[in-house]
């Protein structure tokens, strides 16, 4: 008989007997806290995922599942700064155009193929082939990765996208501009490897459980559409003998009190905390209702176009309707879930960001109500002429109650009337995308962190532009801030010009509020983009 | 008898084509379509997806190649917004949960609400009749949407007895409450038509005829008075019944069942053409085949009606 399956089998069977005595100690390495003996980690979604694709996946839920599953060349940790993940770092040419990544050597996909260059080559390539059509392959062009725009335009072939692997070890990724952000790019699903023998086998129907194969931390295990999926701790992953948890359980709860009682009954581990309930659950549950600044924004846009109304054409009727908003009442009575009031479009937790400051910011809500009520006369609008417009918002409860909280506000300090409109969200979209609006909501979450997500959202070539303000100078600035090395002289002049001419109007900045179990350990709160990973993630003796 | 039902099925086939067709066109007409995002695709991109599922091609075209795919493969086309799988994915996956679900229901709904309804019509302005009655108006008063949120509070939460939500597989415990939310209030109907249409057949002069023989009661109520009283209990029966084993999206949304119910109202939503066609046809289909059980129903309770 061959003595290697033997030894293999002794050095196997000494592994398990280590990872038996590590749990048996019970405690976790770094910070000494005793382990529970079930290391499960289960928490709520509100809807059913749109794919597990790294190239196709496109929503929130669905990119935390994609996370766990597949590893990019980069991971992010608990504050959200740059880790090695599949590589182990990378170098940048002179001319900012060449990211040269090095791979390590012992990553593997969950059958046990190594993971090589070529497998992030074939995923990249995938991500902006027409054939496969991702409604996130603009991401790569973002990347500003050679030729993705021409390539998913149709004019170029496919092979021509600026990534190659020279060796299985190294990734090298062509530019067409530099983009200072382009690092933190590669932490997002779109850029995930692929394993190309797995897709090529069994077609679309690959990321089915008994399909799938992938090289992150775990493997998805179950997944039963709009009820649960699970993913488990991935045995051939190279850091796996680090990962505690054992396994994390996604229930798709389409209500959100359901989902806070099913919380309180014990089965679930995390949940989002309905409007206006945090500081009931924080008195009654100190410690674990948190709340913590995330990458989002919530704001009013005027339809500046043609088609929008002629009195919003006028600064002083922006301004003054922006004045009169009292963004406090907002935060505190309504939503008091710890949101942060906004005056300017970009949040203020935004990474190498700081708030400039705006007139606005400084005065108190008198000295606001004052100066929007004398901008409102001198445009020409009064108790005899009042000023009449529409605002629409999609339907929900929250939406709804800080609709009408703005009106009556307006209609109290200025005599404005208002009339409110909730429209289905696609409706909704249409309406706002199509400048069929006088005032529409809208909120923006980034895309990564740095402030050009945002902010060039006020940009006349962005399609998320739908009030269509155009301002050259707000144009030039952002062009400029994307190879600029100090960008926050540039981001401040953005964001005043911004509060001057007020296109749109702040109302705040969102919060991830959550209740969390106490026995979770290692949620990254720090970390605003909320990229969590199971892997970092352990569950605590109670 | 078995002319009239063939007759039937013919008859069955162009109403689904002008399900499909009417369903095929209003889909068109609703602003925003399955692409429509908060973060517009740029026009590239959403050529790109629209030639992958042929939306480019003329309306008359989509609608031909759709309905081809039915007849030709039974292929009912891909789901825009889930990628990884197809509409007899979603089916397949969905409807035997609210069927289970559903079927259970519809047991319990109709031998409860028959049951009671009969005890109260014959024992009319008895105490009996007055817990039925008050117990029916209840029941209607309190809608699943509301019922369920407070089983979740109390069984889960509280008492700590059952599952506050999932599927598992249809495990008992987890059936318990989606079950009790919606049969309720059609045990609260089935009983109140049944009691009334009882109270009338009971009222009538071949009642009064059969008690006049000397009849014992009993068999004046099974022999006689059943059939007639069941009538308009049994034409209730036949949309009911497909209105349970359908799903009812609020059972899916407070019990995270993973039912066919959701699945319908979110392809609206995401304005996922061909979950929503499909599914339309599923319950087209059912609607049209029960239909056709009551009315044969109907010639076995009723020696008037002759097909």
């Amino acid at each position: 008989m061959n003595s290697t399956p033997r030894i293999l089998a002794a050095m196997l069977l000494g592994a398990t007997a280590n990872a038996g005595l590590a749990f048996a100690a019970g405690t976790h390495p770094v910070t000494g806290e005793a382990l529970a003996e079930n290391q499960v980690f289960t928490y709520r979604v509100l809807d059913e995922h749109s794919s597990v694709d790294p190239q196709i996946v496109e929503d929130v839920s669905g990119s935390d599942v994609v996370r766990d599953l597949f590893e990019g060349l980069m991971n992010q940790d608990a504050q959200g700064r740059l880790v090695p993940g599949t590589a182990t770092g990378y170098t940048v040419s002179d001319d900012k155009l060449t990211y040269t990544f090095s791979l390590r050597d012992d990553a593997k996909w969950s059958n046990g193929d190594p993971v090589v260059a070529g497998d992030f080559v074939y995923a990249w390539k995938r991500a902006v082939s027409p054939a496969l059509a991702s409604p996130y392959s603009w991401f790569m062009e973002l990347m500003s990765i050679k030729n993705a725009a021409r390539i998913i335009a149709g004019d170029v072939p496919v092979d021509e996208l600026g990534v190659s692997a020279p060796d299985d070890r190294t990734l090298v990724v062509r530019l067409s501009q530099p983009l200072p952000y382009f690092p933190q790019m590669v932490t997002h699903a779109t850029t995930f490897p692929v394993n190309p023998a797995v897709v090529a086998a069994h077609g679309a129907d690959w990321t089915k459980p008994e399909n799938i194969v992938s090289n992150g931390a775990y493997v998805l295990t179950e997944h039963i559409p709009n009820e649960r999926s699970v993913r488990e701790r991935n045995p051939m992953y190279w850091d796996a003998e680090n990962v505690l948890l054992e396994k994390t359980v996604a229930l798709v709860i389409n209500d959100e009190n359901t989902a806070l009682t099913r919380w309180l009954a014990g089965e679930l581990d995390r949940t989002e905390v309905p409007a206006g309930q945090f500081p009931r659950l924080r008195k009654e549950h100190p410690g674990e209702a948190i709340s913590f600044p995330r990458l989002c924004n919530y704001y009013y846009t005027f339809n500046l176009s043609e088609s929008g109304p002629e009195a919003f054409k006028d600064v002083r009727v922006r301004k003054a309707l922006a004045l009169a908003v009292d963004r406090r009442i907002i935060t505190e009575n309504i939503l008091a879930g710890g949101q942060i009031e906004a005056f300017t479009f970009t949040p203020a937790a935004t990474a190498n960001f700081e708030v400039p400051d705006v007139e606005i910011a400084s005065m108190s809500q008198a000295e606001r109500d004052a100066s929007a009520k004398l901008l409102l006369a001198e445009a020409g609008y009064g108790p005899d002429n009042p000023l009449k417009f529409e605002m629409i918002y999609n339907t929900s409860e929250s939406h709804k109650r800080i609709a009408v909280a703005m009106s009556q506000m307006w209609k109290q300090k200025l005599g404005v009337e208002t009339t409110l409109a909730n429209m289905e969200w696609k409706t909704f979209l249409e309406a706002r995308a199509n400048q069929d609006f006088e005032l529409a909501r809208g909120a923006w979450c980034g895309d990564y962190n740095e402030a050009s997500t945002f902010l060039d959202l006020l940009t006349s070539p962005s399609g998320y532009n739908d009030g269509k303000y155009s301002n050259t100078m707000v144009d030039e600035l952002m062009t400029e801030a994307k190879t600029a090395n100090d960008t926050q002289a540039i981001y401040t002049k953005v964001e005043q010009v911004i509060a001057e001419e007020a296109p749109i109007i702040p109302i705040y900045h969102y919060a991830g509020v959550y209740m969390l179990d106490s026995d979770v350990g290692g949620w990254p709160i720090n970390n605003i983009e909320q990229n969590w990973y199971s892997k970092d993630l352990y569950k605590i003796a109670e | 008898m078995t002319a009239y039902i063939m007759r039937r099925i013919l008859v069955a086939v162009p109403t689904l084509v002008i399900l499909i067709v009417l369903c095929f066109f209003l889909m068109q007409v609703a602003p925003g379509g399955p692409f429509t995002s908060e973060r517009p695709l740029p026009p590239q991109v959403l050529a790109n997806i629209e030639a992958r599922y042929g939306l480019d091609q003329p309306l008359w075209k989509q609608m031909w190649d759709y309905l081809a795919g039915i007849v030709t493969r039974f292929d009912f086309g891909p789901s825009f917004a889930y990628r990884d799988r197809d509409v007899n994915d979603i089916i397949a996956q969905g409807f035997p949960v609210t069927l289970t679900y559903g079927l259970i229901s519809f047991v319990i709904a109709t031998l409860a609400g028959m049951g009671v309804g009969v005890v109260a019509a014959i024992r009319h302005n008895t105490w009996l009749d007055y817990i039925a009655v008050g117990a029916t108006f209840s029941a209607q008063a309190l809608p699943n949407f509301v019922m369920a949120p407070i089983l979740v509070i109390v069984f889960t939460w509280q008492l700590g007895w059952l599952p506050g939500g999932g599927w598992n597989g249809g495990q008992w415990q987890y059936l318990v409450m989606p079950v009790i939310a919606l049969s309720t209030s059609y045990v609260a109907s089935i009983t109140r038509i049944t009691r009334s249409s009882m109270l009338e057949t009971l009222n009538s002069s071949f009642i009064r005829t059969a008690r006049a023989k000397g009849l014992p009661e009993h068999k004046v109520i099974w022999r006689h008075a059943m059939k007639p009283a069941m009538l308009p209990v049994v034409s209730y029966l036949g949309p009911t019944f497909v209105a349970m084993i359908t799903g009812s999206v609020v059972i899916d949304v407070y019990f995270s069942t993973g039912g066919i119910g959701r699945a319908y109202v979110d392809s609206a939503l995401n304005r996922d053409y061909a979950v929503m066609l499909g599914v339309t046809i599923l319950y087209g289909g059912l609607t049209v085949l029960f239909n056709l059980l009551v009315d044969v129903a109907y010639a076995w309770l009723d020696p008037k009606i002759r097909y």
